[in-house]
């Protein structure tokens, strides 16, 4: 309990203090995290609605299979994007392993399965709501696809959330493929593993307190923004 | 989406590196990272030689495979046997010998095994094995690893059973679980110095030369990968044997104990 | 302009679930003006009926033949759902997106949308979601949606099955309305008085088969089969 106060303290003196090196991690896993959510929105909220609208023989194997890999380890996804980059991989004269790149790109192979799952969910339901009308008004399919996407839009957003959830606390997989290097690739959920490591629970648990905060304001800020859109609450 | 903007902004800022810096990696072990040593020495080298050394820390047999695999520019760590496999399989050019430190075994302050009275190390391990006292191994094939297995193989125990756990993580988890399980385990002394939750714990048995551990740097092959900083690699070599090098290794310590033994050998 | 898209020549149309028949064969021609009320008891085909010569449903055997090409058909005729389906918008939003579908610029869209709610009663409301609405306000917001494009023809099921008094004189209200303005309207409801206020012809529906039809003086008045005399009489039909 007293390294839950200490953690605690140690958190406000480095956030008050605008601790340089805290700043400078925060802002990576932040980096990192958005990008890889941005991108893995980009790919899988598409593939979540094209996924309920079309009906295709191959259709539940590729639910299951995405139903799948979100329980992928991030350990396994880490190590797999590492053998790929590795210079001795087929991707190793890009030169990426153990940079930021190498971490978002890992995270988008973990997440991106996640955004396009739920998104997959909330656009099903929502075509079910709205499949008599649209047919009867007679719609295109890409005019279906543009309202179910825009109507949608709470739940999308709520499924990028979960994304950059999972992604901002996520440590198995940019250990392997960063490398926690100083300065370069060391971001807040690896700078928590190696200062547990070394027994220093406090400073670790105040670094957990940020995150949690980082997360908490980001998922504030968006829902912020969204809110000042016209269409008001739904 | 307010978010765009500020999305691909940071975007783009991952592209640009630090490419103008002279960049190198090399892969360390936990127990040379968590000494504390490195923060000490990685300043001077910037200072002296202009080289921004990137540590990968990671144990011993992982800071072997980065460099097999051409992921690293040099390996530093302590663990001999290893080492000469890998060179004989042509990952790396030499072999040289910087510094050691050495093993201690830490336990419970009462000693329930009674390894403060032994005369060696062997002894000490023997002991434990007899007691059937709770030992946590790293389990991890890191260099300290090895030497506890070794330590067992030559005492003539097979360690097997319910009193030893095997962690399977680096020297900071592992000595989290030995405080957390009031057990026996082999660390080496500055991560043992370094390490902030000692809990129960205390160094039990120290001082057998068995227990020292050498560590020595390795530069990677450049006939193997041509893209490693060779020429950085050199100069990163030399200032580590250097005189200045040996004054901030041994002048390292923590709670006044020295940590560090300098033994580079000049060429 | 198109010519008109009716009349509409069912013939022999047939309607499977799970190898169960549902609807059919039937033959009949939707032609002229006014209301056509489908009745029958639940489980006779009206909603299927409805859905089939809108075209959500695919008849399984027969032909469902138009006076006009299927775009043109697709485009000038209207449904309204037993529950209304609303979209996750506002009020004025929901009534303006038929319109948006066929390119009218959206300042025109929701002037014009906002017009036919105020029609239907709903003009204090645009900016509220659809889906806070009540029970009666929905339908007629659906009804509002159906009606602006102007459509030709205009399906509704049991529109009013689960509304009161009121909600149920204002739909009805409407309807005539639209009725006058020249819109062809077949609904199906399962309320005798609703039929016979508003009425011009009526359908019969019993099993699937379609048993009678003609004009409702006659068909409420004299009908020729034991079913439809039975249902008239509020007969509990096997």
């Amino acid at each position: 309990m007293n390294d839950i106060w200490q953690g605690l303290a140690q958190a406000l003196r480095l956030v008050l203090g605008l601790d340089a090196d805290l700043i400078e991690i925060s802002g990576l896993s932040l980096q990192v995290s958005l990008g890889a959510t941005l991108i893995a929105s980009v790919i899988g909220l598409p593939l979540g609605a094209w996924l309920a609208i079309n009906r295709f023989r191959a259709r539940r194997v590729v639910i299951a299979v995405l139903n799948a890999l979100m329980g992928l380890p991030p350990v396994v996804v880490g190590l797999f994007v590492y053998v790929l980059l590795s210079r001795s991989g087929p991707f190793g004269v890009l030169g990426l392993l153990f940079t930021p790149t190498a971490m978002v790109i890992a995270q988008v192979i973990i997440i991106t399965p996640i955004i396009a799952s739920i998104a997959h969910q909330a656009i099903r339901d929502l075509w079910a709501d709205y499949h008599d009308l649209l047919i009867s008004l007679n719609t295109s399919r890409a005019q279906r696809i543009r309202t179910l996407l825009w109507d949608g839009r709470r739940a999308l957003m709520t499924a990028s959330l979960a994304g950059f959830g999972r992604a901002i606390g996520e440590v198995g997989a940019i250990m392997i493929v960063g490398g926690n290097i100083d300065h370069v690739t060391r971001v807040l959920t690896t700078a928590i593993a190696l200062e547990t490591g070394k027994g220093e629970f406090g400073l670790a648990l105040a670094l957990g307190f940020v995150l949690i905060s980082l997360a908490v304001l980001v998922n504030l800020a968006v829902h912020f923004l969204s809110r000042t859109e016209r269409s008001g609450r739904w | 989406m307010t978010l765009r903007p500020l999305v691909l902004a940071s975007l783009l800022a991952l592209g640009a590196g630090s490419a103008w810096a002279e960049d190198m990696k090399m892969a360390v072990t936990t127990s040379f990272a968590n000494s504390g040593l490195a923060e000490v020495l990685l300043p001077e080298i910037e200072k002296d030689t202009g080289i921004t050394v990137q540590l990968l820390v990671v144990g011993t047999g992982q800071a072997l495979a980065l460099g097999a695999a051409g992921d690293v520019d040099a390996v530093l760590v302590h663990s001999r046997a290893a080492e000469e496999k890998w060179l004989a399989e042509g990952n790396g050019t030499h072999r040289r010998e910087i510094m050691y430190n050495d093993f201690v075994i830490v336990g419970p302050a009462a000693d329930p095994a009674g390894t403060k009275a032994k005369a060696n190390a062997l002894d000490a391990f023997a002991a434990i094995a007899e007691a059937q006292a709770p030992f946590v191994s790293r389990g991890d094939d890191s260099g300290t690893h090895k030497m506890e297995l070794a330590l067992w193989k030559d005492a003539g125990v097979d360690p097997a059973g319910e009193w030893y756990r095997a962690v399977g993580q680096g020297m900071g988890a592992a000595l989290n679980t030995a405080a957390g399980m009031n057990a026996y385990i082999l660390a080496d002394r500055a991560s043992w110095l370094n390490f902030g939750n000692k809990a129960d714990l205390a160094i039990d048995f120290e001082g057998d030369p068995v227990l020292f551990n050498q560590y020595a740097y390795l530069p990677v092959n450049p006939e193997k990968h041509p893209h490693v900083k060779a020429d950085l690699v050199e100069k990163l070599e030399d200032w580590l044997v250097s005189d200045t090098a040996k004054g901030l290794i041994e002048g390292y310590k923590i709670a006044d104990q020295q940590l560090f033994v300098f033994n580079a050998q000049p060429k | 302009m198109v010519g008109s898209i009716l009349p509409l020549a069912l013939e022999d149309i047939t309607l499977r679930r799970a190898g169960k028949v549902i609807l059919g064969p039937l033959s009949w021609v939707l032609d002229g003006a006014g209301i056509t009320v489908v009745m029958g008891p639940n489980g006779s085909g009206k909603t299927s009926f409805l859905r089939a010569m809108h075209g959500l449903e695919r008849v399984n055997a027969g032909r469902i033949a138009w006076a006009a090409p299927l775009e043109a058909v697709r485009a000038r005729q209207a449904f309204v759902f037993q529950t209304p389906i609303l979209m996750r918008r506002s009020v004025v939003d929901c009534i303006a997106y038929p319109l948006r579908l066929d390119g009218v610029a959206r300042k025109t869209a929701r002037a014009r949308a906002a017009e036919a709610a105020a029609k239907v009663g709903l003009g204090a409301m645009l900016e509220q979601p659809a889906q806070v609405l009540s029970g009666g306000e929905k339908q007629k917001l659906a009804l509002a949606r159906a009606l602006v494009r102007g459509p030709e023809l205009l399906f509704l099921d049991e529109p009013c099955a689960n509304l009161d008094g009121r909600a149920t004189r204002e739909i009805e209200a409407i309807l005539r309305d639209a009725r006058e303005g020249g819109t062809r309207i077949v609904m199906s409801t399962h309320d005798h008085g609703q039929a016979r206020r508003l009425a011009d012809d009526i359908l019969f529906l019993y099993n699937g088969r379609l048993v009678e039809t003609g004009p409702k003086a006659v068909l409420l008045e004299t009908p020729t089969t034991p079913e439809m005399t039975a249902f008239i009489n509020g007969e509990l039909l096997p």
